[in-house]
């Protein structure tokens, strides 16, 4: 199945942790892929292996960290058979990243300037300095930053949150890349702000045919902006869809979970939802389902790790049993 | 940006005027020059005589109002040994030492930059474990004993370089200079390096801590993600960042090279201010140690301003806090 109109195709994708303590499992058999132009929301608690995922995608896991296994498909090309000079153009150019931090993702002693200018340069030494400024000066504008002529000559710190992460945005989208990996962009900022980069980023895709990934831990982000969803826990995709079908009728134990623990006004009043324990460590993983400790539906067939089944179509779950009933109520 | 030099200046009034006075109080309890200076042989009357030509027979706090009357005029007194005005002895003196600590804070930067900086980016590897060995050694071996070590084996085992004096010099502005000649070169090598041992382990430590710490921040990873080689992500965003320490240390530890090369110029001979302050206290010369040591407290009050003004040049952040006042 090589499907070429796929931006990226990531298949059985491992990404293991080799510390002294052990083999820690962030990302262990996680498979997706995002259409030309699609937003795929990558969902996951802290320590799921969601970002760790975002990472191996453009090589850049810190060690004790390393791919181990799988493969990733940037436009039928797998990246992770690149050398390092192979990925450092590709990096920046045709796959960007956004993270999470705004605050820390600028270097603090550059101006904004030579962080973007860099950018283009180190995927196109040719172009003069000037044309070089006038897309960096075209980018902050696509972002929404007023006066870019004056900001590109600041500094990060004369920029607040919500505006350096539009920064990072613009450096982002400086070449045009055809997928964008953004690492929790919002998570850092207030929630108006918050809406205005979700809106950028959704026009962005729509005007350019660009790919994203978006990481989150906030499916009321994913679920105004995404296309598909890939649900993670403790390193493996447990669940996947086209967004509307999982939010609404989803069929793995732990996506219903978070579903449930999201407040909204049917709960009024009543006590919260929540998964019950924590999430495991990725050191010590169960035998089997690794959501067994946590799921009301535990049994002895989840000591077998259950393989990825097709239960609904469309649907590709990793659970040996999903809530099959669409007429049940999320949470219970 | 002139408020806060103008209050700079204002506090280092006090504390060069507390120094002063600490400085002649120290030298006046500490021996009596006038046994050094005379011939045991000499009579009474000979004796009062000197004491009175020096000015020794007034009491301390006269004395000091003396000096501190003179000072304010730019006289620190004469030398008892050489009857000449002990500021311009040591100012004869400055351009050798000053070159000398010169050369080798640029040798710590050199050397100790890159070092600390492999050292950093892989703190496991044999090579940086060799380094931070050989910096526990710069900073744990004393100074005068590397400094003989050196003259033993390449003055007199191998003989391949000098181990005494300045070596020819050239005038530049008046001022006589010995880095521009090979000769002069050749002289400064072991001093120099002797004296920047320290440094460059500091150095290192201080690169190495840095590195380490900035290899991991975001905005290292957003370079690498941005598609930046390797060589500039380590040579501007690393280094940049790594540099704001650096020189804010080094700059402080400037004083403290012209302040410790009294041991190396003694080792090695080197005729400079370090050299002259050695003589003056075994012959008990007062003025010149009481001159000597506030020059070192001119210069170390100027250069903290110095390094306070360098910092804002290379934090953007510290610049700005600043021009909003």
């Amino acid at each position: 199945m090589t499907n070429q109109s796929l931006t990226l195709d990531v298949r059985d994708l491992k990404t293991h942790f080799f510390t002294k303590a052990g083999v820690a499992k962030a990302v262990d058999g996680v498979s997706f892929s995002v259409g030309k132009g699609e937003v795929l929301g990558l969902v996951g608690e802290s320590g799921s292996g969601k970002s760790v995922t975002g990472f191996s995608i453009i090589g850049l896991v810190d060690p004790p960290g390393r791919v181990v296994s799988g493969e990733v498909l940037f436009k039928g090309q797998d990246l992770l058979k690149l050398d390092a000079e192979g990925l450092r153009q590709l990096r920046g150019n045709r796959i960007a990243m956004i993270f999470q931090d705004p605050m820390m993702t600028l270097n603090p002693v550059l101006r904004v300037d030579t962080q973007m200018i860099e950018t283009i340069k180190a995927h196109d030494s040719s172009i003069s300095k000037r044309d070089a400024l006038a897309r960096a000066r075209d980018a902050l504008g696509q972002v929404g930053i007023p006066a870019p002529d004056e900001r590109l000559r600041s500094y990060p710190h004369q920029f607040s949150g919500g505006m350096r992460q539009r920064v990072a945005i613009a450096i982002a989208l400086l070449n045009k890349p055809d997928l964008i990996i953004a690492d929790e962009p919002t998570t850092a900022l207030d929630v108006t702000i918050q809406g205005q980069i979700l809106y950028e980023a959704q026009k962005l895709c729509r005007e350019t045919g660009t790919s994203m990934i978006w990481i989150t831990h906030d499916l009321a982000v994913v679920a105004g902006l995404a296309d598909h969803i890939c649900v993670m826990y403790g390193g493996k995709a447990v669940e996947q869809g086209t967004i509307d079908d999982v939010l609404d009728h989803p069929v793995h134990p732990y996506t219903r979970g978070l579903l449930g623990s999201v407040p909204g006004h049917n709960t009024r009043g009543q006590r919260l939802y929540q998964i019950p324990g924590m999430a495991p460590s990725l050191m010590n993983l169960p035998q089997g389902c690794t959501f067994q400790d946590r799921c009301p539906r535990a049994d002895d067939a989840c000591l077998i790790e259950p393989g990825i089944t097709e239960p609904v179509p469309g649907r590709a779950v990793r659970c040996c049993h999903p809530h099959l009933d669409r007429n049940e109520e999320v949470g219970a | 940006m002139s408020v806060f030099i103008i209050r700079r200046l204002l506090q280092s009034v006090v504390v060069v005027a507390v120094m002063s006075l600490i400085v002649f109080i120290g030298v006046n309890i500490v021996g009596n020059p006038v046994d050094m200076l005379i011939n045991p042989d000499a009579d009474q009357a000979e004796i009062a005589r000197v004491i009175r030509d020096l000015g020794l027979d007034r009491p301390v706090h006269e004395q000091y109002m003396f000096f501190v009357k003179n000072a304010l005029q730019g006289d620190l007194g004469k030398s008892f040994v050489f009857g000449e005005s002990a500021l311009k002895l040591i100012i004869q003196r400055i351009p050798a030492t000053f070159e000398l600590a010169m050369v080798a804070l640029l040798m710590a930067v050199i050397i100790g930059v890159p070092l600390g900086v492999i050292a950093g980016m892989r703190p496991t590897a044999i090579s940086s474990r060799i380094i931070m060995t050989g910096s526990i050694l710069g900073f744990s071996l004393p100074t005068f004993w590397v400094g003989l070590m050196m003259i033993m084996i390449f003055a007199v085992t191998l003989g391949w370089l000098p181990s005494t004096g300045r070596g020819d010099t050239v005038s530049v502005l008046g001022i006589e200079v010995s880095f521009l000649t090979v000769d002069g070169l050749r002289h400064m090598l072991m001093p120099a390096l002797n004296l920047a041992l320290l440094k460059i382990s500091l150095v290192i430590r201080l690169a190495r801590a840095g590195t380490r710490e900035a290899m991991h921040q975001d905005y290292v990873k957003f370079a690498r993600a941005k598609g930046l080689s390797e060589t500039r992500v380590i040579m501007v965003h690393v280094l940049k960042n790594i540099m704001i320490p650096v020189v804010t240390v080094l700059g402080l530890e400037f004083g403290s090279l012209i302040a410790f090369s009294v041991v190396t110029e003694s080792v090695f001979a080197w005729p400079g201010m370090g050299k002259l302050l050695i003589d003056a206290i075994h012959n008990l010369d007062r003025p010149i140690i009481v001159a000597y040591l506030m020059i070192i407290v001119l210069v170390f009050v100027v250069i903290n301003l110095l390094v306070d003004i360098l910092y804002s040049v290379l934090d953007p952040r510290v610049r700005l806090k600043d021009a909003g006042q």
